[in-house]
């Protein structure tokens, strides 16, 4: 009964999120444009699944999954898990080993299974003609969030800051930018930006205040967050590395097929 | 009827695909590292039941509601080739998915009470709410404003490197100014703005602009609104760490 009842109030949770831009898309459609849409019962199928898709989805993660990651988070950073002593004083960012591949390891999983992701990898998958794969783009993506939340752990565990790993994170990526394939460069930028959602933040959040709360000298405050942009800046380095071996490969095959 | 349930089922298989990374991780760290038995977990299968089948409805809807609603709207303002009403629609889908945004209502609370903390504004419950209010129209105000540039960079074809690079020397700029307890909320203000209906709305709309208009890729032109969309809160929001 309990159950039903989460369920019913994530459900109106959910319907009160997509009811605004439900809203402003018919508005536009009927007071604007004043077209019917086409296949009208299909789409509202479509919206009606995405409502319970949704709900299903933030339940199933707020029964099962969140509550099990905050109290792992919680345990890898105790210091008696790290040092096997209580003098977390006396650690160096060495012993953290445990944290950071946690973090990796996390970062790639749930990117792996982040709805918008796979929105966007359908999309990019369909609009190049199957040049970029669904499952490539989605790899690539995921290998650079857990690099991102790897480094971001590593970060708040010496305490060095934030801004300097942002700004030299954010010359690389332009000097990438000047060497991959133009058709890959407005996808990689975007990808930054849809990794993290429903199913990482929570997670990460929950890691970096973790940390935060159970490393000496560190406060929650200045040094639990910045994960999520961490997660956000290293994806457009992976796309546009892995564009550019998807690139090299195709030109080396042709010269191959040309030699041979 | 037997190709709906086939589809449905295969649609499920790939659910449990994605989603069998994050159980290898959790039951290897638990397990290996933790050596801990899985507690409540009749809960945890029930919850892993659920979002399988949850990640297996919302696919199967964006295929057949967000993405084809998100494409006819784009080829519909193209077609009628006000650019007025194109901007607007454009403005008022990044503000309305924004304002509302879980993520973003929580992540406002909290530098409410980072604020107050470092002493910026008054410690009383009425400001702070204020303050998180305010925040949360910032951030709002610089989605609306982002989706509107993005759909002007698609129009005239502009190189989006260009607009990142500025987009880049501006939160570089704004860095210095901030003051240091906002910097850590602005940047992850950034990545928490883009919602799971919103980004494939806005990648269908951008894709959708990009392919009907001439002389456009969609590929070079119609990504790219998700990122603008994740550049200016950064701005904004270390903008309004310092005003307030």
């Amino acid at each position: 009964m309990d159950g039903l009842l989460a369920l019913a109030k994530t459900f109106l949770l959910t319907i009160r999120d997509v009811l605004p831009i439900a809203a402003i898309l018919f508005g536009f459609q009927v007071f604007v444009l004043r077209r019917p849409i086409p296949h009208l019962r299909q789409v509202l199928v479509g919206f009606a699944f995405v409502l319970i898709g949704l709900t299903l989805f933030l339940e199933g993660l707020e029964e099962a999954l969140f509550p099990l990651g905050r109290l792992m988070a919680e345990q890898l950073t105790h210091p008696a898990l790290i040092g096997g002593v209580s003098a977390a004083e006396t650690l160096t960012w060495g012993d953290y080993y445990w944290v950071y591949l946690f973090a990796a390891a996390i970062g790639f999983s749930t990117t792996v299974a982040e709805p918008a992701l796979i929105a966007v990898a359908m999309k990019a998958h369909s609009v190049s003609g199957g040049t970029v794969g669904v499952w490539g783009l989605r790899a690539a993506v995921a290998i650079g969030v857990a690099i991102g939340i790897a480094l971001g752990a590593f970060r708040i565990v010496t305490g060095t800051p934030l801004h300097w790993y942002i700004i030299s994170g954010y010359i690389l990526v332009l000097i990438q930018t000047l060497f991959a394939p133009r058709t890959i460069i407005a996808l990689a930028f975007d990808s930054g930006g849809v990794t993290t959602s429903t199913v990482t933040v929570p997670l990460v959040a929950a890691l970096g205040l973790g940390l935060a709360s159970a490393i000496p000298g560190r406060s929650p405050i200045l040094d639990g967050f910045g994960l999520i942009a961490f997660a956000s800046l290293f994806p457009m380095m992976t796309v546009m590395g892995y564009a550019q071996i998807s690139e090299w490969r195709a030109r080396r095959s042709a010269r191959k097929a040309h030699q041979g | 009827m037997k190709k709906l349930a086939l589809d449905m089922l295969r649609s499920v298989r790939e659910s449990v695909r994605d989603l069998m990374p994050i159980i290898v991780v959790v039951a290897f760290f638990q397990l290996v590292v933790l050596q801990q038995p899985l507690p409540n977990l009749g809960k945890i299968l029930y919850g892993t039941v659920m979002v399988v089948l949850g990640l297996t409805f919302f696919i199967r809807g964006l295929e057949m509601g967000l993405f084809p609603i998100g494409e006819t709207m784009a080829h519909g303002f193209a077609r009628k080739g006000s650019l007025f009403w194109l901007l607007l629609f454009a403005f008022a889908l990044g503000f309305s998915t924004t304002v509302a945004e879980p993520a973003l209502i929580a992540i406002a609370d909290e530098a409410a009470n980072v604020a107050a903390e470092g002493g910026m504004i008054e410690r009383a419950d009425e400001s702070r709410r204020a303050y998180a209010f305010g925040l949360r129209l910032t951030v709002a105000l610089s989605v609306g404003a982002a989706i509107l540039l993005g759909v002007i960079r698609i129009i005239k074809g502009w190189p989006i490197q260009w607009f990142i690079l500025s987009g880049y020397i501006g939160v570089v700029i704004m860095t210095v100014f901030a003051p240091p307890e906002i910097i850590g909320i602005a940047y992850d203000s950034g990545g928490v703005t883009t919602s799971t209906v919103t980004v494939p709305l806005v990648t269908a709309l951008g894709v959708g602009l990009a392919s009907s208009i001439k002389g456009r890729n969609p590929m070079i032109d119609g990504f790219g609104l998700i990122a603008f969309a994740s550049l200016t809160p950064m701005i904004f929001v270390m903008g309004y760490g310092m005003m307030v």
